[in-house]
């Protein structure tokens, strides 16, 4: 029997606010443990929650850049539970009336472009963090990120395999930092991603028993987890066995999904309208003043760049994978440099450089004028691109302008015709066996005799100058 | 009439991680039925094409800017804890997932 995937995710991404959701409370929660906390995030008697405009906010834009409906009318409900990461019992979410519903995103897999439905996004607490290495029988609880501001985003059950799963990933992703809502650092668990997977007969409309993994720690580890639980269901399925609808864990060292909890209570949160905090209203002129606040999206920067710049799709997908590289990208085009050789640099050598580092290119040194000066030096001549790719290292460790290291080294490109011809001369005398070669007619030896003068200059000499002379010389041997 | 039965309590009960004597389950079971016998006089009124209301007081977008200040210093937000090691509220060892 040949199986269907399908694929539900639901993605926690923490608001970027100075404050927390419901109190005046700093959210930088890698602060030592219990440092930024409030009677509110303790959940302390007499406390009232007071919601950060902010949040509400950043969701509706959120919301509108997933083409959601805003509703009108939203409210904040109590999900009720017993855990040691909620000191008051219950977390601040939204039951029925969700901020924002029924939107979609496009992505785009090998099999072409599709859209996935977000069936809604809503505003919710975040939750206190446990150590569990305190040691003695205990775990230590840090309030610091209770009460950070939580939009979770819920899709439609549209994913049929891991690869659309990682495009949704990466494409919502995309558009939180396009946002800047969120940095979305899913190391540091600013972006959660949980799957909801089941397999089903091809072709048939019900859907099957669902798992859920979650607490997976990147976009890849959540295509494999998929991978691995869709073959997982199969096997059971084709075994004869019984699928159980149950949480499981991700073993990222051992490829594997786990069965995560034994004694399975049916959940039953009793939520109810939080009588502390009113209703939410958000009347079409607070919509469109947020929708005016929106940035250009990637799909549109992508579609713009292309045109713009006359580089190619791939390049302009590339270069607007992060806001970061493409505001890079266009500071660099707007101080003159050829957009396409702009290009190249930017996801050839400097990307390179970026990823050796673990850099960021927003902590860039080399400014994106700098690199167009670059890029100019090696237009006019003064440099060879080979000296450049020196020169592009020493900028991004020193932030130093390509000209003053130029100077500074000498790395002036040799393009004075005399000095030339006196180091292919030496050459050709260097080389005999290869001149002798030449003139029996392995006109391959070329290459060879190219590299030993540009060796000899190190690295200097203008290689199409190099190669005019070489061929002149040769030949009048 | 509304019927609530000792295993409603229960559940109830377990739900609020309260434990209870048989005497008192029984009593909650009358108590807790008599509340839904007068909450349920509501059913008597007709409905019909009035909004939902969402909150018996008539305010909406109760909200404050994104500022953040001052809390409350680590001292004394562990002051009242039962078990602290100086930096974390300690809890007996927590197993199994987060929620």
């Amino acid at each position: 029997m040949e199986f269907e995937t399908v694929v539900g995710m639901e993605v926690h991404v923490q608001l970027d606010t100075e404050s927390k959701c419901f109190c005046p409370t700093s959210t930088d929660f890698h602060a030592p443990p219990n440092t930024n906390v409030c009677p509110l995030s303790l959940g302390l008697p007499g406390t009232l929650p007071v919601l950060n405009k902010k949040a509400v906010e950043y969701s509706v834009m959120v919301g509108l850049a997933l083409n959601c409906e805003i509703s009108r009318w939203s409210k904040m409900d109590r999900k009720n539970y017993f855990y040691p990461d909620l000191a008051k019992n219950y977390q601040i979410s939204q039951y029925d009336l969700p901020l924002c519903h029924g939107g979609w995103i496009e992505i785009e897999t090998s099999a072409g472009k599709k859209k996935i439905g977000i069936t809604r996004a809503h505003l919710e607490e975040d939750t206190a963090s446990n150590t569990h290495e305190i040691g003695g029988g205990f775990s230590g609880v840090d309030f610091n990120r209770c009460g950070i501001p939580l939009l979770e985003i819920v899709t439609e059950p549209d994913i049929r395999s891991a690869e659309e799963a990682y495009a949704y990933l990466t494409a919502l992703k995309q558009i939180l930092q396009y946002l800047g809502v969120s940095d979305c650092n899913m190391e540091e668990g600013s972006l959660r991603a949980e799957a909801n997977i089941s397999v089903r007969p091809k072709g048939s409309e019900e859907f099957g028993i669902k798992t859920e993994v979650k607490n997976v720690a990147s976009f890849s580890g959540v295509q494999k987890a998929i991978e691995f639980e869709v073959a997982r269901q199969i096997k059971v399925i084709g075994e004869g066995g019984t699928l159980v609808q149950e949480t499981r864990g991700w073993d990222a060292d051992r490829g594997i999904t786990f069965s995560q909890r034994t004694k399975e209570s049916a959940h039953d949160y009793r939520y109810f309208p939080d009588p502390d905090l009113m209703p939410i209203v958000v009347d079409e002129a607070w919509e469109n003043e947020l929708r005016e606040r929106l940035p250009e999206l990637p799909a549109a920067r992508r579609a713009r760049l292309e045109e713009q710049y006359a580089i190619p799709p791939y390049d302009a997908m590339v270069l607007t994978l992060s806001k970061g590289v493409a505001d890079y990208y266009e500071a660099a085009a707007a101080a003159k440099a050829d957009p396409k050789k702009a290009a190249n640099w930017i996801m050839g050598d400097l990307q390179a450089l970026l990823t050796e580092a673990k850099q960021e290119i927003e902590d860039c040194k080399v400014t994106p004028d700098n690199l167009a000066a670059m890029i100019t030096l090696i237009e006019d001549g003064t440099i060879s691109g080979k000296i450049a790719k020196e020169i592009l290292a020493e900028m991004f460790a020193s932030g130093k302008a390509p000209k003053a290291i130029v100077e500074e080294k000498g790395l002036v490109q040799i393009s004075d015709t005399g000095e030339l011809e006196a180091i292919v001369r030496e050459v050709l005398a260097g080389n005999p066996a290869q001149v002798e070669q030449f003139k029996a007619g392995k006109d391959r030896v070329v290459g060879f005799l190219v590299g030993q003068v540009m060796k000899a200059s190190k690295g200097k000499a203008n290689p199409q100058m190099v190669n005019d002379i070489l061929t002149k010389q040769l030949k009048a041997l | 009439m509304s019927e609530i039965t000792k295993a409603d309590v229960e559940y109830v009960a377990g739900l609020a991680q309260l434990s209870l004597s048989d005497a008192a389950k029984e009593k909650l079971a009358r108590e807790l039925g008599d509340i839904l016998t007068y909450i349920e006089q509501l059913n008597e009124l007709d409905t019909e094409g009035i909004e939902p209301m969402m909150h018996a007081m008539p305010l909406t977008n109760v909200l404050r800017e994104d500022k953040v200040e001052p809390c409350l210093p680590r001292e004394l937000a562990l002051k009242n804890a039962p078990n602290t090691d100086g930096e974390y509220f300690l809890v007996p060892k927590i197993l199994g997932g987060s929620e």
